[in-house]
């Protein structure tokens, strides 16, 4: 048992942020990755010869896309994290360092692409890793970051583009 | 650098991911040189990969919730199936409120005293806040009516809860838009109203502690009147210079709107 706690405890920190970069309301992002231990400790013992952390952000990944094809097929309901979605510009303090912008754009992209930023910009998984998390070939990964990537950048400089034509 | 493979968006990738080997990483360099607009591109996905990470830190330096430690998950997992935790907890806590209200009434006084206090103190900054912005020309408000929708998102997000700036067009007043106030260190909402004679209104809003529910209280200071209650976990304050009985009926309205818009927190996740 503290075998598993020393090596789960140390990915907690990441796991909740990938958890919140997506759901964007603390609670569902800790019932989340509460989820994820709760599996990863039951199927402790099934765990392939491989990378713990990959392991654990897949478990979490699949139980997300799970969580919204229920919610889909129950119905969309917002509560109040979609007010964390709403934009306030020139409001927020973070908006000045051009902070809140980077969460507006990375909600304006599929998924997929959503997850591959955050797995490997902000979670420093290797692409190998990301790979083995998002089930797909290492060739994919380095196509879909570079798509990600240039979609982000597209939306921030129309965005900012926008702010400008608005002003004149 | 002959017979070096093509540069690929694998390379680039790397190249803002800072994971290039050193051969890879100084050809890589000469080729943004080479193209500019490239380069630039790339520079803008390195500042974007950094403020993404800026902005999701604080998450990862949170220090980690008791439910999500593994020892107490792995506890949890060897109770029974009937005694799931989230339910044993919610069951256990109201067997605990029964017993304190049951057994310990006067707790439940005192409590009621100090939520009195609280809510003499928000009425207190709701009034100062009506005083020095009623009788602004230039800038009553900080967002205008005009942009309804965004001045009520933007003030619910600071505010931690969702708001509604009730519609009270029936009492003669139309809003006029709303600021975001300092509050005991919380965010506080204003908003304001204004009647045909150019008379204003203003309606506070503030998270208002674990009170889910209280009537109205009644005070005025110096010819400003105002109605305060607790609902659903936010504190209203209604203040106006108008008479009691006139500023009960909009209290009342404002009250009637906010309840018809259901509970939020069902609404949750």
């Amino acid at each position: 048992m503290d075998e598993i706690a020393s090596l789960l405890e140390p990915q907690i920190p990441g796991l909740r942020r990938y958890a919140w970069a997506l759901l964007r309301d603390c609670e569902a992002a800790d019932d989340l990755v509460q989820d994820t231990l709760e599996r990863a400790i039951s199927r402790w013992n099934q765990r392939r010869e491989g990378d713990l952390r990959a392991w654990l952000f897949a478990i979490q990944r699949n139980l997300f896309i799970n969580g919204i094809r229920q919610r889909k097929a129950r119905g969309t309901r917002v509560g109040e994290e979609a007010l964390n979605d709403v934009p306030a510009p020139g409001m927020s303090p973070e908006s000045h360092a051009g902070l809140h912008d980077v969460l507006k754009g990375l909600d304006a992209l599929p998924e997929e692409q959503r997850s591959i930023l955050l797995l490997i910009g902000v979670e420093d998984l290797s692409y190998e890793q990301a790979a083995q998390v998002l089930d797909i070939p290492l060739g994919t990964v380095m196509s879909r970051l570079s798509r990600a990537r240039a979609h982000l950048r597209e939306f921030m400089e129309s965005g900012r583009s926008a702010v400008l034509r608005r002003v004149k | 650098m002959t017979g070096e493979r093509p540069i690929g968006e694998d390379d680039l990738q790397s190249f803002v991911d800072g994971r290039l080997p050193p051969a890879r990483l100084e050809a890589v360099k000469a080729y943004l040189v080479d193209h500019p607009a490239t380069a630039q591109q790339v520079e803008r996905e390195i500042e974007q990969r950094e403020a993404l990470r800026a902005r999701l830190n604080f998450k990862a330096q949170e220090p980690i919730p008791s439910r999500l430690r593994i020892a107490n998950l792995m506890a949890a997992r060897h109770r029974s199936a009937l005694f799931r935790p989230a339910a044993f907890a919610a069951a256990l806590a109201w067997l605990v409120i029964g017993g304190t209200l049951g057994a310990w009434g006067g707790i439940w006084w005192a409590s009621r005293a100090w939520i009195q206090a609280e809510a003499v103190s928000v009425a207190d900054n709701a009034i100062a806040a009506h005083r020095i912005y009623v009788s602004e020309r230039l800038h009553p408000v900080e967002v205008s009516a005009d942009q309804e929708a965004h001045l009520v998102q933007w003030l619910s997000r600071r505010v931690g809860k969702p708001l509604m700036a009730p519609n009270l067009n029936a009492q003669g007043y139309r809003l006029i838009g709303g600021r975001l106030l300092p509050d005991s260190g919380e965010a506080a909402a204003q908003f304001m109203y204004e009647n045909a004679d150019g008379s204003r209104l203003t309606l506070y809003a503030r998270s208002g502690g674990n009170e889910t529910q209280t009537s109205f209280r009644f005070e005025e200071h110096d010819g400003v009147s105002a109605f305060s209650w607790i609902d659903r976990g936010l504190s209203y304050v209604v203040s106006s210079k108008t008479d009691r009985a006139r500023l009960l009926s909009i209290a009342e309205a404002i009250y009637k709107q906010l309840d018809a818009t259901g509970d939020p927190a069902k609404g949750r996740l």
